[in-house]
């Protein structure tokens, strides 16, 4: 970035514009991410994980893990960890798939922002067409990876 | 003891993050807002709609960047179908992340995953346009 900036100025100086923008989205939003995964893995049990959003939860667990998702917020990858601590802790893998199509669509700071800029009537109609979808794929999830000794992996 | 688990997982993963956000921004760079808007308008049509879904799901431009050019889309005509699909994949799918991705998921799983969230986002953007 510091050559293009030499060189080549207007590439660098774009390229660092979006950086910081991405940047700003990072930092207000992954810390206090890991501050969530980091208290989950202290104060939420194992059991307690596996008795609502473990295998055989069912439509209670599918209604925890889309409202765990919306009250938070970020970019798609800051949710990574978060989908490690529920695998570690005993989520079913579907519930971890409709967590992270969750967390894409229908986190809450988000959706305020859709509809300041795309009004209520797309986002209401965005969400509720995507909704479905999300759980459906953690459903296809589920199946594809029944026998495969599915596992999510930490970093570092 | 729980902030400082977090704190110490959120160091190792800064390195990784901080490649992450240096890719999106050259890509960000590479296919600009303004190059987006052009072949996203009014009269893109299908084609439009295969644009948008690549284009999001390469691009990964923060949320408070792509409303706007969602608003700035929508204003200059383009239909509800191709902006709900460019917005759906922009969350939903990750090319320039899916490295992360993999080491989180594996290889099949991360790939999958991407895989059904762009043809779903496809799906979503089509009924979206057709409801409103």
């Amino acid at each position: 970035m510091l050559l293009s900036f030499t060189f080549h100025f207007d590439a660098g100086k774009t390229i660092a514009a979006g950086f910081k923008d991405s940047l700003i989205e990072m930092i207000t939003f992954i810390p206090a991410l890991f501050i969530i995964v980091g208290l989950f893995d202290v104060w939420v049990s194992k059991e307690k994980i596996q008795q609502h959003i473990g295998q055989g939860s069912g439509i209670k667990g599918i209604a925890i893990v889309i409202l765990l998702a919306m009250l938070q917020a970020g970019p798609l990858y800051g949710a990574f960890p978060v989908a490690y601590i529920l695998w570690k802790k005993g989520a079913s893998i579907k519930n971890i798939f409709i967590y992270l199509g969750a967390f894409t669509s229908f986190k809450i700071p988000m959706l305020g922002i859709e509809i300041a800029y795309l009004g209520i009537q797309f986002t209401l109609v965005r969400t509720l067409v995507s909704l479905p979808f999300f759980i459906g794929i953690g459903y296809f999830m589920e199946w594809y990876l029944k026998d495969k000794d599915f596992k999510v992996n930490t970093i570092g | 003891m729980g902030l400082k688990r977090g704190w110490f997982m959120f160091r190792n993963i800064l390195v990784p993050f901080l490649n992450i956000l240096i890719l999106v921004s050259i890509a960000l760079f590479l296919i600009p807002p303004s190059i987006i808007s052009r072949y996203l308008g009014p009269e893109s049509g299908a084609l439009g709609l295969l644009i948008a879904a690549v284009v999001g799901s390469i691009t990964l431009i923060p949320g408070f960047i792509s409303y706007p050019i969602a608003k700035g889309l929508i204003t200059q005509g383009a239909s509800y179908a191709v902006v709900a699909t460019f917005m759906t994949t922009l969350m939903m799918v990750g090319v320039v992340t899916l490295p992360l991705e993999i080491k989180y998921f594996g290889k099949r799983v991360a790939i999958t995953r991407n895989l059904l969230n762009f043809a779903a986002a496809v799906i979503i953007g089509l009924v979206v346009g057709m409801v409103l």
